[in-house]
């Protein structure tokens, strides 16, 4: 189960974002939980100054712009690539 | 996991121009957006000789469909009305779109996370300079300028010298520098570059001498940032596909204004009498200034929208001075920034933004109109 997280505060590119994380997600057919985090407190306590923020299992992998979905996907076998390398 | 990841790959190509030559591999994921280098430099060249052609050639071309195709004649209102519409729209978009990619690209190697590094406790002076300057540079939208002033706040970058930020960041873009350049000229958007800098620094010097921090609101200095890693490592390849996407994004989003703001500006190219403009917006009317910036303020466009009208304005005899204080409150303050901000802000230090930013439009204005 992958957790895949938007940190935005309603903007409209945040919205933007979690659309694509979801397209992401059905055309990667994996099984994912697909949040989206807008209290500020924990957008900054995430390291995030430029929203959207999106997070792979808690792994921040891009903030401040709007990936395509095909670079969702990637970013997404990133993390797991290096999570089962790692463990 | 691996042979998913080939997916990724097959989709990863929705830049129009550059071709995938991506193999498929066991490091399909960490392949997947690169290609070899001289595929995008092949791209890449191939893309400018098209577009220096496409702009070295825009001139004959149009004459000739306006004068010999349509029969048009170049004396009268309507041969050059449309003349003026078929030759500045392409060039406008022509130039749009490679300053735009440009920039995209130049804005790779910024980011907000490494400007708030570069800014953080930075004297003021030096800090309204250099703020002002990564303004253009960092890739920033209205929209997060919440997290992005707690982040700077929060990273002891100075209030005056987060204001010189963010008033630089909208007001001097390549949008409106383009625009700038097509319809008036180099010297015309190097002014605007100048001045557009010289009132982010002093405005933003301003605001840091009127010791304004206790009109932030409290919960932002409560706030603690996590730990800001760079969480990119870009090749040429990446950075010319986000270049390609700055080009869908803005070009998509601001071709409708260019192409409708030019229309309009033929129309009056072509027809509206020269006395009237001069009189309402002409030097002579010294209100003219605090007039055009108390209506731009509220206001909220890109630059796209107003340009080729104030084009046409000051074709009709309207002073640039006065256009240009326009153009610029239009693109520098607006009534949603002003929201947005307001969730850090309380409105007595909004009420100082805007009426120093709109104080040093308004002076600028005024300069330019006594100087030219």
């Amino acid at each position: 189960m992958v957790t895949i997280e938007v940190l935005g505060s309603g903007c409209a590119n945040c919205q933007r974002l979690e659309m694509i994380a979801r397209e992401a997600v059905a055309k990667f057919g994996i099984e994912a939980q697909v949040g989206h985090v807008t209290d500020i407190k924990e957008i900054m306590a995430r390291g995030v100054i430029a929203t959207p923020g999106l997070a792979v299992n808690d792994r921040l992998v891009s903030t401040g712009r709007v990936p395509s979905a095909a670079e969702v996907m990637t970013l997404i076998a990133n993390v797991l690539a290096e999570e089962s390398a790692g463990s | 996991m691996f042979s998913r990841t080939d997916v990724s790959a097959n989709h990863d190509v929705d830049a129009p121009g550059i071709a995938c030559a991506t193999t498929p591999s066991k490091l399909a994921n960490r392949v997947a957006a690169r290609q070899p280098a001289f595929r995008v430099w092949a791209g890449l060249a191939a893309a400018a000789l098209i577009w220096v052609g496409a702009y070295v050639l825009l001139h004959p071309v149009v004459n000739a469909i306006t004068y010999d195709l349509l029969h048009l004649s170049r004396d009268s209102h309507l041969g050059s009305a449309v003349n003026f519409f078929l030759y500045d729209t392409p060039k406008v978009l022509l130039l749009l779109t490679g300053i735009v990619f440009l920039m995209g690209i130049i804005r790779t190697f910024f980011s907000p996370e490494s400007t708030r590094r570069l800014l953080g406790g930075r004297r003021e002076g030096v800090g309204n300079v250099a703020a002002a300057g990564l303004g253009i540079v960092t890739p920033f939208c209205s929209c997060s300028a919440v997290p992005l002033f707690i982040g700077f706040v929060e990273a002891g970058v100075p209030l005056g010298v987060t204001f010189s930020f963010l008033i630089s960041a909208p007001m001097v873009n390549e949008v409106a520098i383009v625009l700038l350049f097509g319809l008036f000229g180099w010297k015309t958007a190097a002014l605007y570059v100048v001045l557009g800098l010289a009132i982010a620094i002093a405005a933003g010097w301003v605001i840091g001498r009127l010791r304004v921090e206790r009109y932030v609101e409290p919960f932002v200095y409560e706030i603690a940032v996590g730990q800001l890693d760079s969480v990119e490592r870009l090749t040429w390849s990446d950075r010319t596909a986000r270049g390609i996407q700055a080009i869908h994004d803005i070009v998509g989003r601001v071709w409708p204004f260019v192409v409708a703001g030019i229309a309009v500006g033929a129309a009056i190219h072509g027809y509206v009498p020269q006395d009237t403009m001069a009189g309402i917006m002409g030097k002579g009317a010294w209100w003219s200034v605090p007039a055009a910036v108390a209506l731009g303020v509220p206001m909220y466009s890109n630059a796209a929208g107003v340009l080729p009208v104030i084009e046409a304005l000051i074709d009709k005899g309207a002073a640039l001075g006065t256009a240009l204080a326009f153009m610029m409150s239009v693109v520098a303050l607006s009534l949603p920034e002003v929201i947005i901000l307001r969730r850090v802000l309380r409105w007595q230090l909004i009420a100082v933004f805007i009426g120093v930013v709109a104080g040093g439009i308004t002076a600028v204005g005024f300069v330019f109109n006594l100087v030219f």
